[in-house]
């Protein structure tokens, strides 16, 4: 079989699954494939509520990566939330720059908390080598500022997944960009003094002792 | 099954999907002489919010013994709302009239009363809540047509673990062998705060391999409330939401540096925060 006809076989079993656990498999052997093809049809997953089946197109989107990021961004317009959510994690874990706009509107004001905790880890795992070098600069500078934003959002597990990815952006500003390497040791140490959450404070230790290294 | 992450402070606020929004002193005065529905709405309001000054907890106190706010088969909604809150505000002078609340015809007034106990930790209710567990497996079968069993057997388990009755473990450790699977888990839990043995703790891991969605996410309730740390990547692993796993494993983390704040994470700390990066 070439990956044409494997392709639309894999596709047919998706469009004709008839029972939950079936659908599941047939994504999840879609997903495996690993085929550029597929992308639009994992995507439509999305919005078939059921988890399951969405968990394992999200695994197939992401190990597509950049050519989902376009398709996935597309589907943005849609006006099904539960595909959204689900769309915005796998951008969240492809980390093209091309979602950022998206991230970093999700982290601020998405109502679903777990939509901002994956955007806020998302922006902090952004592949900045994909971003060009005149403006990476500028571009951590606003994460880091919408992170610094989302590690008071009102959910302990949002303010988690910020210092994740705080802790991710300063390894990555670390030598060139003394002055946001500097900020983000400053906020942690005001976050360890502040916070109240004994999880989120044991997750701002973690990130300062990988930073002390 | 009583497993809460610590409130922070932005989630006490009042938010407008929460409902009419109150003031501390409204809803102190509501609770006192508003109509049923505002009383009702005042009692979970003074909870949620964690508003624990003295004359909340009066009032609350006082709801306890509402006669007005009834349901048709006789329950009584008010007295629910206040038992739960009591629990929530973490104030000893709730503790005798809880107990008295054990008492109470309404089957959902005593569960709350048995998990607002086991909340408050003040042991003076561990005789009476044995008594709740009296006539053992053979009283605490299923009853037809009815939607709880004879006594809320979960809640008192719950309890007499989170207070550390050793005294009690010959009364729980029958529940292993309830014929519902939430019962059987609430005494493992209980087995293993009370005895420290990981064979109480492996039968919650076990669970998590069940096939029920809904007892899977009892399991990892129960696992985050007891921190057992060989459970972490099963935790990790199982079939349920991210989001509820994360609580679990939040439960595990705590559990394990609690006190230790002055040290240097253990390397179980960075394994156990490991797991929870990779569900975000």
């Amino acid at each position: 079989m070439n990956q044409t006809t494997l392709a639309s076989e894999l596709i047919k079993a998706v469009e004709q699954a008839d029972s939950s656990d079936s659908l599941i498999d047939a994504v999840e052997a879609l997903a495996d494939a690993r085929l550029e093809s597929a992308a639009p049809t994992l995507i439509a997953v999305l919005s078939y509520n059921n988890p399951g089946a969405a968990v394992a197109a999200v695994e197939g989107l992401v190990q597509l990566g950049e050519v989902a990021v376009m398709p996935l961004l597309n589907l943005l317009d849609d006006y099904n939330y539960g595909g959204r959510a689900w769309a915005i994690r796998a951008l969240a874990e492809i980390g093209d720059p091309r979602a950022l706009e998206t991230l970093l509107e999700a982290a601020e004001t998405d109502f679903s908390m777990s939509v901002r905790r994956a955007a806020a880890k998302g922006l902090g795992n952004l592949l900045w080598s994909k971003i060009p070098a005149a403006q990476v600069r500028q571009t951590q500078a606003r994460v880091g500022k919408t992170l610094l934003l989302t590690s008071q959002d009102p959910e302990w597990v949002v303010r988690y997944a910020s210092v994740a990815g705080l802790q991710a952006l300063a390894n990555a500003v670390a030598i060139e960009q003394s002055d946001i390497y500097s900020l983000l040791k400053s906020h942690f140490q005001q976050m360890l003094a502040e916070e109240q959450d004994l999880a989120v404070r044991t997750r701002v230790r973690r990130a300062m002792q990988e930073l002390g290294r | 099954m009583l497993y809460e992450p610590a409130q922070s402070v932005g989630s006490l606020l009042p938010s407008p999907e929460d409902g009419e929004s109150l003031t501390v002193e409204k809803a102190i005065a509501n609770l006192k002489t508003g109509d049923r529905g505002d009383r009702y709405y005042a009692a979970w309001w003074l909870g949620k919010f964690r508003v624990n000054g003295p004359e909340a907890i009066e009032e609350l106190i006082a709801a306890l013994e509402d006669e007005e706010d009834r349901t048709e088969s006789g329950g009584y909604p008010l007295r629910r709302n206040a038992a739960t809150a009591l629990g929530k505000l973490g104030d000893k002078t709730a503790v005798p009239a809880l107990i008295e609340c054990l008492d109470c015809e309404d089957f959902y007034v005593r569960e709350k009363a048995a998990q607002s106990l086991g909340m408050l930790g003040d042991i003076s209710c561990v005789p009476k809540l044995m008594q709740l567990l009296e006539g053992g497996l053979a009283s605490a079968m299923p009853i037809p047509g009815c939607p709880h069993l004879a006594q809320p057997y979960n809640g008192a388990i719950e309890a007499l673990g989170k207070l550390g009755a050793t005294e009690a473990i010959p009364l729980i450790e029958p529940f292993l062998a309830h014929p519902l699977e939430l019962e059987q888990y609430g005494a493992a839990r209980a087995m293993y705060q009370l005895t420290g043995e990981a064979q109480y703790g492996d039968r919650l891991v076990a669970a998590l391999a069940g096939s029920q969605l809904q007892l899977r996410r009892a399991a990892l309730s129960d696992l985050g409330a007891i921190g057992y740390l060989p459970a972490a990547e099963a935790i990790a692993e199982t079939l349920a939401e991210n989001s509820l796993k994360l609580i679990s494993l939040k439960g595990l983390l705590e559990h394990h540096v609690k006190n230790k704040e002055s040290e240097r994470l253990s390397e179980t700390a960075i394994h156990l925060m490991n797991l929870m990066d990779n569900l975000l």
